[in-house]
C-alpha cells in the first residue's frame, strides 16, 4: 500500500468528518419496521400460507353457498298408479310407478327405491314403506302441517352465531400468534446473535422496539383487510345475506380492533423475548401471553350466546377484538359501546406499550438464563 | 482522542471496573489486554453507551461524549453477530442507515467495503451461508460501514485463521492511518504485542499499566544486562551494579546507569575476550504475569 493515501481504502477522511449526528427516532423506528416487513414479505413460507389462508376462506364460503345443492339428490319413492298423481309436484322426490303394491315393497327392500308408498287403512289413506328409518322429509311433505307464526323471524341462528364465534376467534387467534411469535423471534434473533449491541450504539432501544412493533403490526392489519377483504369478496360473489348484510359492521369493528389489539400484544411479545437469550427459551417467556390470546377464543366460543359474559368481554382489553364484533353481530349493544370499548383499549394499549418499553430496554443486553418480568421492571 | 475518566461499575454489587482511566490516541492502534473477566467487554460497552457506568466519564476530544459521537464510532461486540438469514450486502446497508447514512451513500460504501474485504463475490449471500472466517470479515464491514470517527472492537482476532488476521490488520490500520482513535481488546497478548502501538492492561477490573510498549517495559523493568566471557567474577566488585544471575563465564546484572554498565563492558575487554554483551530485554508477556497477579 502506497503511503501517499492512506485510509483511502477504508474510506475515511479525517480533514472532512462526517457531522450526520445521530439518526431520529422515527427515522430509526422506520428503518427498523421497514426491514421487519421486507424480511416477512420475502419469506415464501409467509406469502404461501397467506394465500393458502385466503383461498380457503373465499373457497369456502362459495362452498357453503352453492355446495349443499351439489349434494342434494331427489329421493326415488316407488308407487303404485291410484298414488302417483298426490306425489307428483311434490319438491325432490323422484317417482318410480309400479304396477302392484307387492312390487314396491320388493323394490324398497331391494333398494332400488329409497321409500315407497302404496294406499293404506289409516286416515290419510296412504302407507309410507322404508327400510330401517322413517323418512322424515317425505313424511312431512304427506302430512297436513299446523298453521305456524314467527315472532322474530330475524333473530341470529344460534349455529350461525357459533360459527360466526368460531370464525371471529380463529383469525384472531391465528393472526395474534402468528405475528406475535414472529417479533418474539426478531427480538432474539438480535439478541441472541448481539447484533442488538451494534443497534444500541446507533439508536435508542425504543425506537427499535417501536420499530417491530410498527412493522409487524402493519403486517398483520394487512393481513387482517386481506381476510375481512375476501369474506366480503366471497359474499359478494355469492350473493349471501348474511355477509352483506350481517357482518359487515362486525367485519370493520373486528379490523379496527384487531389493529389495536395487536400493538398492545406485539409490545408484549417483544419485551417477553427480550427477557430470554436463545431462541429455546422463547417457548417458556411467551407462554403466559399465548394464555391471553386463548382464553379469549374459547370464551367467545363458550360464551357466544351469553350476552352478559359477551358484554364483560367488550370491555376486557385481551378478548374486546373478539367480544365486540359478536355483539355488533347480535345487536346487543348500544349503538356507543363499541367505541367504548375501544377507548378502553386504546388507552390500555398506551400502558402496556410503555410497561413493555420499560422491560425491554432494561432486559436487552442481559444474556444468560431467563431475566423475571419483576427483575425486569426494577431494572 | 477518546479519554476515559475514573469509570466505575458494579454488577449486582460484583465489582467489574473500578476507577478506570485511559486513553485512546488519534491514529493509534490502542491494544486492551487482560485476562477473560478483567472487564474489558463492560469497558467498551460502557465507552459505547450500551451500558451506563456507575460512576465517572467518557469524553471525545476533551468533550463529555455525546450519543451524536456514538452514532459515529464503529463498533464490534464481543460474540459476533449479524443476522444469519440476511444478506451480507443488505445487512451492511440496514447498519449504515441505522447510523444515519442514506441508503444511496451506504449502498456504495458497503460496495466497495466487501471488494476490499475479498467478500465482493458474496454480497448477495445470506450470512450463514459463508465460512466462519468470511462471517468474521462481514463482521468487520459492519464496524466499518459506516465511516466511523473511531473504532472499539471486541477481540477482532479470536478465532480467525492468519491470512484473516492479516486483512483484518491491514484494515485497522488503514483505519488508524486516517488519524481514528483505534482501540481494540484481546486475552491473546502476543497478538497486541505485535500488533499495537499502544496497550492497556487491565486485570481485575483496574489498569495496571498503560502506554507504548517501550513505555511499560521502562515502568516495569530495571535495566539489565547479560555479558558472556571468560570469567565474568570481577563484576561483583564494580560499583553501581548489582548481579543477578552468575554462573562462571555468563552474569546477568542491572547497573544504575548506562556509564555503570559501559564501565563492565570495558573492564571485561581489558580482561580477556568478551563473547556477548548486550542489554537484556524482559519480555512483555513477562511484564504482563507480574502486573495482572
Amino acid at each position: 500500500m502506497s503511503a501517499t493515501a492512506p485510509g483511502r481504502a477504508a474510506g475515511l477522511n479525517p480533514s472532512a468528518p462526517n457531522h450526520r449526528g445521530r439518526t431520529g427516532f422515527w427515522a430509526a423506528t422506520g428503518i427498523v419496521a421497514q426491514r421487519e416487513i421486507m424480511t416477512r414479505l420475502r419469506s415464501k413460507s409467509f406469502i404461501i400460507s397467506t394465500a393458502i389462508m385466503l383461498v380457503l376462506i373465499v373457497g369456502g364460503i362459495i362452498f357453503s353457498a352453492i355446495g349443499p345443492a351439489l349434494f342434494d339428490e331427489d329421493t326415488t319413492v316407488a308407487t303404485v298408479a291410484a298414488i302417483a298423481p298426490a306425489l307428483q309436484g311434490l319438491d325432490g322426490l323422484d317417482i318410480d310407478m309400479l304396477s302392484t303394491a307387492d312390487a314396491v315393497r320388493q323394490a324398497v327392500q331391494s333398494g332400488a327405491a329409497d321409500a315407497g308408498v302404496v294406499p293404506g287403512s289409516g286416515p290419510s289413506g296412504l302407507l309410507v314403506l322404508a327400510d330401517r328409518e322413517a323418512p322424515s322429509s317425505l313424511i312431512q311433505m304427506l302430512s297436513v302441517a299446523p298453521e305456524l307464526e314467527l315472532l322474530d323471524p330475524n333473530a341470529p341462528d344460534p349455529m350461525l352465531t357459533y360459527y360466526i364465534g368460531i370464525g371471529f376467534g380463529i383469525v384472531f387467534f391465528m393472526s395474534a400468534i402468528t405475528f406475535g411469535q414472529t417479533i418474539a423471534q426478531s427480538v432474539v434473533e438480535e439478541k441472541q446473535s448481539r447484533i442488538v449491541e451494534i443497534m444500541l450504539a446507533a439508536v435508542p432501544a425504543r425506537a427499535i422496539l417501536a420499530g417491530k412493533v410498527l412493522g409487524n403490526s402493519v403486517l398483520a392489519f394487512g393481513q387482517i383487510v386481506l381476510i375481512a377483504a375476501a369474506v366480503l369478496v366471497g359474499g359478494a360473489i355469492t350473493g349471501s345475506q348474511l355477509v352483506l348484510d350481517g357482518l359487515g359492521m362486525p367485519i370493520v369493528w373486528f379490523v379496527v380492533l384487531f389493529t389495536v389489539g395487536f400493538v398492545m400484544l406485539a409490545a408484549l411479545y417483544a419485551a417477553a423475548a427480550a427477557l430470554v437469550s436463545r431462541s429455546e427459551d422463547l417457548g417458556t417467556a411467551t407462554s403466559p401471553l399465548m394464555m391471553l390470546i386463548m382464553i379469549p377464543y374459547f370464551a367467545v366460543i363458550i360464551f357466544n350466546n351469553n350476552p352478559l359474559a359477551l358484554q364483560i368481554m367488550s370491555y376486557v382489553p385481551f378478548s374486546a377484538p373478539v367480544a365486540v364484533p359478536m355483539r355488533v353481530y347480535l345487536q346487543s349493544q348500544a349503538w356507543w359501546e363499541p367505541f367504548l370499548s375501544l377507548a378502553i383499549l386504546a388507552a390500555f394499549t398506551v400502558l402496556v406499550i410503555a410497561f413493555a418499553a420499560k422491560v425491554y430496554e432494561r432486559s436487552l443486553l442481559k444474556t444468560g438464563s431467563m431475566v423475571k418480568w419483576k427483575d425486569a421492571l426494577k431494572g | 482522542m477518546l479519554s476515559i475518566h475514573a469509570i466505575s461499575r458494579s454488577f449486582n454489587g460484583q465489582r467489574a471496573l473500578h476507577d478506570v482511566s485511559f486513553e485512546v490516541h488519534d491514529g493509534l492502534m490502542t491494544g486492551f489486554v487482560g485476562a477473560n473477566g478483567a472487564g474489558k467487554t463492560t469497558a467498551m460497552r460502557i465507552i459505547l453507551g450500551v451500558l451506563a457506568a456507575d460512576s465517572g466519564e467518557v469524553h471525545v476530544d476533551g468533550r463529555p461524549i455525546t450519543a451524536d459521537n456514538r452514532a459515529q464510532f464503529g463498533y464490534m461486540p464481543e460474540e459476533r453477530g449479524l443476522y444469519p438469514k440476511m444478506k451480507v450486502h443488505e445487512q451492511l446497508v440496514y447498519l449504515a442507515r441505522l447510523h444515519g447514512m442514506t441508503a444511496a451513500a451506504a449502498g456504495r460504501r458497503a460496495d466497495a467495503l466487501l471488494e476490499q474485504l475479498g467478500l465482493g463475490e458474496r454480497r448477495h449471500d445470506t450470512l450463514e451461508s459463508l465460512s466462519l472466517g468470511n462471517q468474521q470479515r462481514a463482521q468487520i464491514a459492519a464496524a466499518l460501514v459506516h465511516e466511523p470517527t473511531a473504532l472499539v472492537l471486541d477481540e477482532p482476532f479470536s478465532g480467525l485463521d492468519p491470512m484473516a488476521v492479516e486483512t483484518t490488520l491491514e484494515v485497522l490500520r488503514d483505519v488508524a492511518r486516517s488519524g481514528a482513535p483505534v482501540l481494540f481488546s484481546s486475552h491473546q497478548l502476543d497478538v497486541v504485542e505485535r500488533l499495537c502501538d499502544s496497550l492497556i492492561i487491565l486485570a481485575h477490573g483496574e489498569v495496571r499499566a498503560a502506554g507504548t510498549r517501550e513505555q511499560i517495559r521502562a515502568a516495569h523493568t530495571r535495566p539489565e544486562w547479560v555479558l558472556e566471557t571468560d570469567d565474568a567474577g570481577f563484576v561483583r566488585g564494580i560499583g553501581g551494579v548489582e548481579v543477578i544471575e552468575f554462573d562462571g563465564g555468563h552474569v546477568r546484572f542491572t547497573a544504575a546507569s548506562d556509564d555503570a554498565a559501559d564501565r563492565v563492558l570495558r573492564e571485561a575487554i581489558e580482561r580477556g575476550s568478551v563473547r556477548s554483551f548486550a542489554p537484556s530485554i524482559r519480555p512483555l508477556n513477562e511484564i504482563f504475569q507480574e502486573v495482572v497477579r
